[in-house]
């Protein structure tokens, strides 16, 4: 088996998730500054929602095909976190829009320990299976192994990109986000009803949540209700990583840090020597970062922003 | 213009300070007595917290550094006290000698992380920051091969108390005629650090330095204009935030016993950040009473089931579930209703009033 071809088809895999929920915090980010950490929570919730229903289904109708289950699931999961989206920046972040800076972020604390928590009253602390209802064929391409969850997770990730970049470049919509995103006074002078604006900004960033929550369990096999710290933090990283605010940053962002970590664990031991072992691939991730942040202030593809007073 | 401001009396202040140190003297033995001697070890904890906030309020509240990597100078120091304290490596140095050298090498390690980042701001510094929490933190829990360093996950134990010749900080002692616990003697070694921290703390707002943070905190460009160094003054707020940050986790490895990483965690850091936020930013007593309250809030949230109890007549909930989800309600709470923090400087209060109005 090449290990090369492996690692850089996990790593693509996992970096396309990873892009989906960065997606979200750029989008927030690039209109109102402000880092929506309840948003890796809100993934978790997509993971929790469609796996309930997942299981539900798959218990009471075993015939089903796995599929249409899964789109079951999906059909819940994705307009509960829109709900839970809009919800959030309607009670914890309107009201602080013109208060002190780091106000939100600590609403937002707030709201992700708010989830966090519900999640563990109604589904308990334990880790959740996800069932096994997905084909599980594996196909070998030159010496590599991909598995079908693999190759639908690429599929799906990479059309909901495409469909993200058209919405935002084509459509009315699009461009109202746009406006907002350089200038809310004068998008509002424009005409545009800048709070639906944000509000649909969450819902679609919510979306794409739900989306990536339900690829993240179906791929580990599982879902947990502290999982969407670990990966909002990630995900975050690599919007930083990309330049925030930027969605093709995010985009990017999220696959080097699916690649980097996949080669990371891969070869970490072979670069040191055997020195450090493949639980320093976080290490690895977060060097790569901050390396590139002293280097590139502002994120791979963000824009250089000239200091005015 | 209500009024010109009313020159200080000299005649109540010695008033309200005597009572209040005569309160804090008496606190652990009322807190004993009334709720017990659980509490008093809270106290000790909060005073620790309060040491954190403080230091981290340098760098985020006086010179605008969002630093989410704070709790790593605080795993630091208590690494640097439990590998010169315990039997990990069979050293057992007094804690006078170990204390000043963790808090001088978290001011170090603060100057050695401050100078890649001077170049970025905002959230980009924030998330540079939390990446060097989480290194830290990493190696913490696998620097256990191939020289043991931390002991990793399972972490460092039996850490030597604070102790003076014969006199340790945990054993009871009997002076002048009452008996003195450990967690009473430790709640006074760290009310007196805290007072010294609040001292340096209050010199520093008012000197040349403070003023300087509050400009490039305001805005970088034009302190620098003006001639202020915004280099070596950014530095220094990363080294004596780090330094306070240090000195609390040397603190707080001799009065637990034991560390893991596990109580260096992201988590921490945020909570010291909300305690900072919550309280009032860059206000002295603004900070102190956030860390109490975020400190004993969570604790006192363990009562739920009592309440629970005598509501409905049965629990429902338990309290150790409901805990938290109750304390990230407060946190949202707080902010909506008192966006500029619980007791904010009047500065703050006034840029909130203009970008309000």
């Amino acid at each position: 088996m090449d290990i090369f071809l492996q690692q850089l088809i996990n790593g693509l895999v996992l970096g396309s998730v990873y892009a989906l929920v960065a997606l979200g915090y750029t989008m927030v980010y690039g209109i109102l500054e402000l880092i929506n950490f309840a948003h890796g929570e809100i993934t978790m919730m997509g993971a929790m929602v469609s796996l309930a229903v997942i299981g539900a289904l798959a218990l009471a109708a075993p015939g089903l095909p796995g599929v249409l289950i899964l789109g079951a699931g999906l059909a819940v999961a994705i307009p509960v976190c829109m709900a839970l989206g809009l919800l959030i920046e309607r009670v914890a972040y309107r009201p602080l829009r013109h208060a002190p800076r780091l106000a939100p972020l600590i609403t937002a604390i707030g709201v992700s320990i708010i989830l966090q928590n519900i999640a563990m009253l109604i589904w308990g602390k334990q880790y959740i299976p996800f069932p096994a209802i997905l084909p599980q064929g594996r196909h070998e391409i030159l010496g590599a192994s991909i598995s079908d969850t693999q190759i639908a997770i690429l599929v799906l990730a990479v059309l909901i990109m495409l469909t993200l970049i058209l919405v935002v470049q084509k459509t009315r919509l699009g461009r109202a986000m746009r406006a907002t995103a350089q200038s809310r006074q004068v998008a509002s002078l424009m005409g545009v009803d800048v709070n639906r604006v944000i509000a649909s900004t969450f819902v679609i960033g919510s979306a794409l949540a739900a989306v990536a929550g339900v690829m993240v369990s179906a791929y580990y096999g599982l879902a947990h209700y502290y999982m969407g710290f670990l990966l909002g933090l990630k995900a975050f990283s690599a919007a930083v990583l990309g330049g925030i605010g930027n969605l093709g940053g995010a985009m990017l962002g999220g696959l080097l840090l699916g690649l980097i970590e996949s080669f990371g664990a891969g070869y970490i031991g072979d670069l040191t020597g055997g020195f450090l072992g493949s639980h320093y691939q976080d290490v690895f991730a977060f060097f790569v970062l901050i390396a590139v942040l002293v280097f590139r202030p502002s994120g791979l593809l963000g824009a250089r922003v000239v200091e005015r007073a | 213009m209500s009024s010109v401001p009313k020159l200080n009396k000299p005649q109540p202040r010695w008033l309200v300070f005597g009572l209040l140190a005569l309160g804090l003297a008496l606190l652990p033995f009322l807190v004993d007595a009334g709720l017990g001697r659980s509490w008093v070890r809270l106290l000790d904890l909060a005073l620790l917290y309060v040491m954190l906030a403080l230091g981290l309020n340098i760098v985020v509240g006086y010179a605008g550094l969002l630093d989410l990597g704070y709790v790593a100078f605080y795993a630091l120091g208590a690494y640097v006290y439990a590998w010169l304290a315990s039997p990990h490596f069979g050293l057992h140095l007094p804690f006078w000698a170990i204390l000043p050298l963790g808090a001088a090498l978290a001011g170090l390690f603060g100057v050695l992380l401050g100078t890649p980042t001077l170049r970025l701001r905002g959230d980009y510094l924030a998330i540079v920051t939390l990446g060097f929490g989480e290194i830290i933190r990493i190696f913490m829990n696998n620097l256990n091969a191939p020289v043991n360093l931390t002991n990793g996950p399972q972490g460092i134990n039996l850490i030597d108390p604070v102790r003076l010749g014969e006199f340790s900080l945990s054993q009871p002692h009997a002076l002048f005629g009452y008996t003195f616990t450990g967690v009473h003697l430790t709640y006074y070694l760290f009310l007196l650090l805290v007072l010294a921290v609040i001292f340096i703390s209050m010199r520093l707002e008012d000197s040349r330095i403070g003023r300087a943070w509050v400009a490039i905190r305001e805005d970088e460009i034009a302190a620098a204009a003006t001639g202020i160094n915004t280099r070596n003054l950014k530095l220094l707020a990363f080294a004596m935030g780090a330094t306070f940050g240090g000195l609390a986790g040397g603190l707080f490895a001799s009065f637990q016993g034991f560390i893991s990483p596990e109580s260096f965690n992201l988590m921490e850091s945020i909570m010291i950040l909300c305690m900072i936020v919550l309280g009032g930013m860059g206000h002295i007593p603004g900070v102190i009473f956030g860390a109490v309250v975020l400190t004993l809030l969570p604790e006192a949230l363990r009562y739920t089931g009592d309440w629970q109890r005598t509501l409905f007549g049965q629990i429902y909930i338990d309290p150790a579930d409901l805990r938290m989800l109750l304390f990230g309600v407060a946190l949202v709470a707080v902010m909506l209703y008192r966006p500029a923090g619980m007791i904010p400087s009047a500065r703050r209060r006034q840029e909130f009033a203009d970008a309000k109005g």
